[in-house]
């Protein structure tokens, strides 16, 4: 037990990650039940509204971040380095740091319903809605607590993935040869890099304007109710390609393996997936049509949203070329890999829907859109999971999942899927708004409603045969042996097989077929690098302060965008000056330590950094007295967020060189110095935006 | 609009039935049979991938083109050049409708069958959306800002509207009307809704003085003439009204019920209950049966 606590080894934070999802899985789902319960009938009374808004809400916040974030990252912990020929991750023990803050998130957003009530104005919970006014119980703290703890691990987890990737691969293993999943992962994570800090910033707007009474969301005393919105979708929107682009990567590797036949225009696969990161970037306004934002800005976001079905066309063709001219096996896995294809059609057609702006003014928030995103990301995702958890059972457990109740499986899930939720279409064009706790009797609304919960039950069975088949199988299941499927990448190998295509394990086989004497031994350890068994920091940190920045850039637009409504009063521009120069003069400083590696250098950055402090200290000070606080203003608001997150950081910059002060020549020193420039570079934007 | 749905359901229609045909043929044909070899090899081919890489964007080309051209039709000017011809605000968990000439209502807006009206939209407390599918576009409703549509209705009759963004508890409840009448019927009735209601007499005028003792009037307005922003809906005319509190018919029965368990017709409304006797309801229903 202890040796699972306390791991650190790939394999078992992997397993750790997907049984925690797993686990929430069945939360999620019972949520999901009580919803479609409640629907089953026009003018029901088998939920209060309270419970119905606590229920969607948790349902919404427990599948995205709680279940497919996990399971998603859970399984590219266990494959990645074995993909790559690795040894391990990078940071084996920051993998290990992630999981917890997913455990830590994740109960702390169960322990709402024990602190008075679970969140409950939805999984994007709009401002004002939001704020202490129209959600005075704390369930919406921790709702935003948790997401930041659980979107600091996603963010850990990504740099690790991105620097395992670029340092770890084996020899031979060029990045156009790793497997396609690797490919995604790698987009997927510096999407997660570059999104997640979005969302930490208006979690954290949120939280000071609920417990410290700012006013960044509120229009009352000036503040905006539009720019959580823009916020929240900056990262909402790549939020969904990161929900997806790992399910591509798993059915770019599953259906090749039982069509016989190498992935169909690698490169195309590859460079539309980039494709999508770059674009996904550009369109989160289409989650905000219905907001009247001038023609030109919703005309620039339709062309986006709608170039961006170009590249994901490209998939669904690349994947069906990859089956035609192949010899298809029919294995469950392959069946939910076909399903995905027909099911992420769907969701990805009616997606178009919503960048066809007229169209989005009537679709959207009806149950068109809740149509829309499940076939996303049930008949996407789901169904992708389906397939890999049948694929890569035998990979974890040594025994494949039984075949049998796999085809139970798989009819009921995408019988009960097309149940549920295509009738959801109609709906939506019916009239029916979304999160609506009941609706009135009107025609074909209870019909339709009534077959959408059927299908919720059969959709609930069909999950339910998996987790039996998985706990049966577990015990009883058939010994699969290293490679059952006769794949052809690196995780399915027994032995080391150096790398000189795609398909590592494929030439190996064939090598191996043409002599015949049968295997070889193979050459010892060619597929472990073993160039960073310890981790290069610095890359590691470089990523960090990347995804920072983002986070700091987002404070200070919000400081810009609040400028017009009473600027900068009595603010020191000579003395801050003068400690700023201090602070940039202790970049200075820092990196001489990192070189020179002298105890005198480390002293000078840290007395420098105190007289910074002591300095924004004083400029507070002064503030105060003109009584100039957090909640007195907006400048107060924005100022002292951004200057106080500021001061935080180079807190923690102080700690972590009073923590290598013992042991200046530590390699860590490197990535410290790095973090302690970003400090200083970002109070010289600070103090140019806010003093110049 | 409807053609513009009819247009996307066709293209979209067409790329599903290609996409479902190439995978049955895939499953159909290229199935393993026994003892068959395996397959050849086949990385891809550039001049298929440019296709389906160029096909669809001209697709979306086309869609994005006629998108445009739809939007320029369908939508309002965000700074229009005039007054608009009502306001309309969204409040939790009710609308409110004020028009230049001093009319003041809730949940049920006219407006003249075969004119077009600029409708200013706003919010006094969170974001709600204001959407009559059948007259006009939906738009978010947001505090401190506003947006504008055109509403509009061919012919007369009754249309349902309804919330469309979540906003609390009652939002599944946020329903309105929108009444489309011949030009004279709505000036008559712009006129009738702008004049003060005649006063109580008998039973209604006990009700009237239990309203003022209660303090009925801190949340709802009785005159026009009041443009305080009250968190609870003007009553002014309100027994002239369809439905009460969006969904219910305006019945002195359900009247009653409002006045004495409001708890009960829309759990979480900001209305608290009032515990009155049995007197005191029928005389405030009397007094509210007296607005028309």
């Amino acid at each position: 037990m202890r040796n699972w606590l306390a791991t650190t080894d790939h394999k078992r934070v992997g397993i750790s990650y997907m049984l925690l999802a797993l686990f929430f899985l069945l939360v999620g789902g019972v949520e999901a039940m009580l919803l479609r319960a409640q629907l089953a009938q026009p003018n029901l009374k088998f939920l209060s509204p309270e419970a119905y808004d606590q229920a969607f809400t948790m349902h919404g916040t427990t599948m995205i971040f709680l279940v497919v974030t996990p399971v998603l990252i859970g399984f590219t912990v266990y494959l990645l380095p074995l993909m790559i020929g690795a040894r391990q991750l990078a940071y084996p023990r920051l993998s290990s740091l992630a999981f917890w803050l997913q455990v830590a998130g994740s109960v702390l957003l169960y322990t709402s319903f024990a602190a008075g009530g679970a969140p409950d104005a939805g999984w994007f919970s709009y401002a004002p809605l939001s704020e202490t006014p129209y959600s005075p119980h704390p369930g919406l703290d921790f709702w935003a607590l948790s997401l930041l703890l659980l979107s600091m691990g996603s963010i850990l987890s990504a740099i690790n993935f991105i620097v395992t990737i670029a340092r770890l691969r084996a020899p031979g293993m060029t990045i156009r040869r790793v497997p396609l999943f690797v490919w995604m992962t790698l987009v997927n994570s510096s999407l997660i890099v570059f999104a997640m800090p979005a969302l930490n910033a208006a979690l954290a707007m949120l939280l000071i304007d609920r417990r410290l009474n700012a006013h960044f969301f509120t229009p009352a005393q000036g503040g905006s109710a539009l720019l959580w919105q823009h916020y929240f979708w900056i990262f909402g929107h790549p939020e969904v390609y990161i929900l997806v682009l790992p399910a591509f990567g798993m059915i770019s590797e599953i259906i090749p393996v039982f069509s016989r036949k190498p992935i169909f225009g690698y490169d195309f696969m590859a460079g539309s997936t980039l494709a999508i990161a770059f674009l996904s970037y550009g369109v989160w306004v289409h989650h905000m049509f219905a907001v009247a934002l001038g023609k030109v800005v919703l005309s620039a976001f339709a062309a986006s949203s709608m170039l961006i079905a170009v590249p994901t066309g490209v998939k669904i063709f690349s994947w069906t070329a990859t089956m035609i001219g192949g010899s298809i096996r029919f294995t469950t896995a392959m069946l939910f890999a076909i399903a995905f294809l027909l099911e992420f059609t769907i969701g990805g057609l009616s997606g178009i829907g919503f960048a066809m702006v007229p169209l989005d003014w009537q679709l959207t928030d009806t149950y068109f859109v809740v149509a829309h995103f499940h076939y996303v990301l049930f008949g996407g995702t789901a169904l992708a999971l389906f397939a890999a958890a049948y694929y890569w059972f035998p990979k974890f457990s040594g025994r494949l999942l039984n075949e049998s109740m796999g085809k139970w499986n798989f009819w009921l899930v995408v019988i009960g899927l097309n149940l549920t939720f295509f009738v959801q279409h109609i709906l939506g064009l019916l009239g029916m708004p979304r999160r609506v706790y009941t609706y009135p009797d009107l025609p074909w609304w209870g019909a339709l409603n009534v077959i959408s919960t059927f299908g919720a039950v059969i959709l609930g069975l069909g999950s339910l045969v998996f987790v039996v088949n998985m706990l049966a199988s577990l015990v009883f299941g058939a010994k699969a042996g290293p490679d059952p499927w006769d794949a052809w990448t690196l995780e399915w190998a027994e032995t080391a097989v150096p790398v000189r295509s795609r398909r590592p394990l494929w030439d190996w086989k064939r090598e191996a077929k043409r002599q015949e004497s049968g295997v070889r031994s193979p050459e010892s350890g060619v597929t472990a690098s073993g160039r960073l068994e310890t981790g290069d920091s610095r890359a590691g940190m470089g990523l960090f302060v990347l995804s920072e920045s983002v986070f700091f850039f987002l404070l200070i637009v919000a400081y810009e965008y609040f400028r017009s409504s009473g600027g900068a009063v009595g603010l020191h521009l000579r003395e801050t000056g003068i400690f700023t120069a201090c602070l940039l003069a202790s970049g200075f400083t820092v990196w001489r330590a990192s070189v020179t590696r002298g105890r005198a250098w480390l002293l000078a950055t840290i007395a420098l950094g105190l007289v910074f402090l002591l300095g924004q200290g004083r400029e507070y000070w002064g503030l105060l007295e003109q009584h100039v606080t957090i909640s007195s203003s907006l400048f107060g608001t924005t100022f002292f967020t951004v200057a106080g997150f500021h001061a935080l950081h180079v807190v923690a910059g102080l700690l972590a060189l009073a923590a290598v002060w013992k042991t200046p020549k530590s390699r860590m020193l490197a990535p410290i110095s790095l973090y302690w420039q970003f400090g200083s570079l970002v109070w010289l934007a600070i103090f140019c935006v806010v003093y110049l | 609009m409807a053609v513009l749905f009819a247009q996307y359901l066709a293209v979209a229609a067409v790329i599903f039935t290609v996409v479902a045909v190439l995978v049955v043929y895939a499953i159909v044909r290229y199935r393993a049979r026994p003892g068959a070899p395996e397959p050849r090899e086949s990385h891809g081919s550039r001049a298929a991938e440019i296709a389906w890489t160029a096909i669809p964007l001209a697709i979306v080309l086309g869609l994005f083109v006629l998108t445009v051209r739809t939007m320029a039709f369908v939508d309002a000017p965000q700074q229009p050049e005039r007054a608009p011809d009502l306001t309309i605000t969204g409040h939790q968990w009710w609308w409110l409708a004020r028009y230049p000439g001093g009319a003041v209502t809730a949940n049920e807006i006219h407006i003249p069958a075969g004119r077009r009206l600029l409708a200013r939209v706003d919010a006094a407390d969170v974001i709600h959306d204001f959407w009559a599918p059948e007259l006009a576009r939906k738009i978010d409703a947001i505090p401190g800002r506003e947006s504008y549509i055109w509403l509009e209705a061919d012919a007369p009759g009754v249309y349902q509207g309804t919330c469309s963004e979540f906003c609390g508890m009652q939002h599944a409840g946020m329903h309105f009307q929108v009444i489309a009448e011949p030009e004279g019927q709505f000036s008559a009735w712009l006129e009738r809704q702008a004049a003060p209601p005649s006063p109580p007499e008998g039973l209604a005028a006990d009700g009237a003085r239990l309203f003022s003792e209660r303090k009925c009037g801190d949340c709802h307005a009785v005159l026009p003439s009041d443009t305080r922003l009250l968190s609870g809906p003007p009553l002014g005319h309100v027994a002239s009204r369809m439905r009460l509190g969006g969904d219910r018919a305006n019945t002195p029965a359900n009247m009653a019920l409002w006045v004495n368990e409001p708890q009960t017709i829309k759990p979480g409304n900001r209305m608290p209950d009032q515990h009155l006797s049995a007197a005191d309801v029928q005389a405030l229903t009397a007094y509210m049966e007296s607005l028309r």
